[in-house]
């Protein structure tokens, strides 16, 4: 059916337009997450961390400061129980955050959390966070909420202050969505 | 071949003739450039002076949104696609488009695209009020529900884009005239080409992105919502990479026109054909490497905003040899100044304004000053308006003797050239001093001190609205009642196959075709 050179070109353009359309909504999303991942561009930090030795670099102090903001009409109250702590390189720290339904209906939300400077996203270790699971709580509950991290020895000697902000979603009814936010 | 023209509505509906559908679309997107031009006029009455008057502000975000839209999609790349339609067959000695059926329907599903676009003007909840550039979750989370009209608009209008552009390119590469090698071809033809690439690559990424915040809006998914895992900056890379290319969409096959009227009324070849091609092309390969430049204040690091700074500045360079390639053409020609020829001169002149504030807008650490300000508005209308429309305007001047047998009123031309001109250069120029003193764009009022130089504004957009009246006006007193001519060759310096061919054009040409040495 295809024979005349005019139809092999069309044939050729029109799976052209096809793949890019393909590309950008399965290839650029994914490279993009990978590149992030990579770069720590966008402050995101990593998935779960399970620490290997625990040797600490009692030589250096880093100030880690902590940050809490609802996105758009949450409710509820978040805050972090510290504002700010000073830690050495590679030991693990636990600190809390506080989160308090204020509204009469039970409600899931999902912190975001987010790194900067940006490069020491990858330098800033998670082994325990709320971040990594949804948090339901009932109408007027309050819930501590725990994360413990670690930053990484390999820290850029440059960085001495890093803030961790966490940013709480209402995902209350779309709870059931695929959560990629695993990873975070 | 002796049939003519079917009689009646059925002409337009079922033709597959590329002057019929080339004059579809020059309709169509004269229509949809008053619709936009009618959003402008209420943008800017409602800014003539500070406080709301007329309109409420969520309207005015629905016009912004609305008017640009309707300009980038309904007026300008239409235009172009319909310039196109008329003269690529004519220009390489093809007898017709490579694919007249799907050129039919490329043009067809124009208007539904279009009809379901300004359809959500008068839906609960409004129509799209979230800028052109639509960015989540703005557009996703935050968006009234006729969205997805929107959405399912721009998907029409990208399968109408890729279908011209796939018709376009196998036009030129398969129905060339004997002897009509790619070099030989006249540089609109060139510029066009180049831009059908462009328009297969990117539009499809414009319909992915649409089709994201159609899942995220309506499945559940979480591409731009940063709940989900996702990351809302990822619009805005995606949005750019398809909206850069998209800039030089509409300003490439503007450059072939200006090709194609300068050397005519300066008597004497393109300057520097061959470098104008290679111009051409250099400009396409760098429209997809810069497109984070609308992007400097989402916080990228120093790397990147020194690389995307770098590579833009590189555009000028391209950029640079066609305009001066364009003066160099004009230089101790024996020029006249004929309206089109003066659309052509403010074309350059305007665009490469246009052009100085794009690079100082490339400059990151100034742009972060200079962002969303109206000095912003005031670059790209100056390459959008003076760019793409003067030089689309002075191409239907050009060849609109040789469409219709009739020859336009002189003096009418020139008083449209005019009071566009001007009333453009009075509407834009001011909004350069408005930016710079940092007034942000997308606002339906503003602070008292920018009141002067917004009525100034304001009064010089109703004067360019009135030109493109005057416009109308000359084209269908040209088309009713213009001076008839019949020289093959409407003006004394042009070149070309489209001049060989009788005038008016009759409905089939180059049946047979012509020889090129």
């Amino acid at each position: 059916m295809v024979t005349s050179p005019t139809q092999r070109l069309v044939v050729k353009l029109l799976g052209g337009a096809v793949a890019m359309f393909f590309f950008a909504i399965f290839v650029l999303p994914p490279i993009y997450d990978v590149f992030c991942d990579i770069t720590g561009l966008g402050g995101k930090t990593g998935g779960k961390y399970v620490p290997e030795e625990s040797v600490i670099d009692e030589s250096r102090t880093v100030r880690v400061q902590f940050v809490a903001t609802n996105n758009g009409a949450m409710p509820w109250d978040f805050k972090p129980m510290v504002h700010e702590v000073r830690v050495h390189p590679g030991a693990a720290v636990p600190v809390k955050f506080m989160a308090k339904n204020t509204t009469s209906k039970d409600m899931v939300a999902q912190a975001i959390p987010s790194v900067s400077p940006i490069n020491a996203a990858r330098y800033f270790l998670k082994t325990e966070c709320f971040c990594f699971n949804q948090q339901p709580l009932a109408a007027g509950a309050e819930a501590e909420l725990p994360l413990v991290f670690i930053v990484d020895r390999d820290l850029p000697s440059a960085v001495h202050t890093i803030t961790l902000s966490y940013t709480l979603f209402d995902i209350t009814g779309r709870s059931d969505a695929p959560l990629t936010a695993s990873t975070n | 071949m002796a049939h003519g023209p079917a009689k009646g509505i059925g002409r337009w509906l079922f033709t597959t003739n590329h002057k019929d559908i080339g004059t579809l679309y020059l309709w169509f997107s004269f229509t949809m450039f008053l619709l936009g031009g009618f959003f402008a006029m209420v943008i800017r009455a409602e800014l003539f002076q500070p406080g709301m008057q007329i309109i409420r502000p969520e309207f005015f975000n629905q016009m912004t949104t609305m008017h640009g839209l309707v300009m980038v999609f309904g007026a300008i790349m239409p235009a172009f696609v319909g310039l196109a339609n008329w003269m690529i067959p004519l220009q390489i000695g093809a007898p017709d488009m490579a694919l007249p059926r799907m050129n039919n329907l490329s043009f067809w599903i124009l208007p539904f695209a279009f009809a379901i676009l300004s359809s959500t003007l008068f839906m609960e909840g409004g129509a799209p009020n979230f800028g052109w550039t639509f960015y989540a979750p703005l557009s996703t989370t935050y968006a009234p529900p006729s969205v997805n009209y929107f959405i399912f608009a721009i998907h029409i209008m990208g399968a109408s884009s890729i279908m011209g552009s796939i018709n376009i390119i196998a036009t030129v590469l398969n129905l060339r005239a004997p002897g009509m090698t790619m070099m030989k071809m006249p540089l609109f033809v060139w510029t066009w080409l180049i831009t059908a690439f462009l328009l297969i690559a990117v539009m499809p990424v414009l319909a992915g992105a649409v089709t994201m915040m159609l899942m995220d809006i309506n499945f559940g998914t979480s591409f731009f919502n940063a709940a989900g895992g996702g990351d809302p900056v990822l619009f805005q890379h995606v949005f750019w990479f398809f909206g850069h290319p998209e800039v030089y969409i509409i300003i490439l096959p503007a450059f072939g026109v200006i090709s194609a009227i300068i050397p005519t009324f300066s008597r004497k070849p393109l300057f520097g054909y061959s470098s104008m091609v290679y111009a051409t092309a250099a400009i396409a390969f760098l429209s997809f490497i810069v497109w984070a430049h609308h992007m400097f204040t989402v916080g990228m690091p120093l790397t990147g905003e020194l690389y995307f700074m770098y590579a833009t500045m590189l555009i000028a360079v391209p950029t640079g040899v066609k305009v001066f390639n364009w003066v160099a053409t004009m230089f101790k020609g024996a020029m006249s100044f004929e309206t089109p020829m003066l659309f052509a001169i403010a074309f350059v002149i305007l665009f490469t304004i246009g052009g100085f504030t794009g690079l100082m807008l490339a400059i990151a650490p100034s742009d972060i000053q200079y962002h969303d300000t109206y000095f912003v508005v005031a670059h790209f209308h100056y390459v959008m308006v003076a760019g793409a429309v003067f030089s689309g305007t002075g191409a239907v001047y050009y060849w609109l003797p040789k469409w219709c047998g009739k020859m336009y009123n002189e003096t009418m031309g020139k008083l449209q050239f005019w009071i566009a001109f001007i009333g453009f250069n009075i509407t834009f120029f001011p909004q350069h001093f408005l930016g710079l003193a940092g007034m942000p764009r997308r606002y339906a009022d503003y602070a008292l001190q920018f009141a002067d130089w917004n009525m100034v504004s304001s009064i010089g957009a109703f004067m360019y609205g009135a030109a493109q009246l005057l416009f109308l006006y000359n084209v269908i007193a040209t088309i009713v009642a213009g001076k008839p001519v019949t020289e093959p060759k409407t003006w004394e310096g042009a070149e070309g196959l489209e001049w060989t061919v009788p005038t008016p054009a009759p409905y089939h040409t180059f049946s047979t075709p012509p020889e090129v040495k």
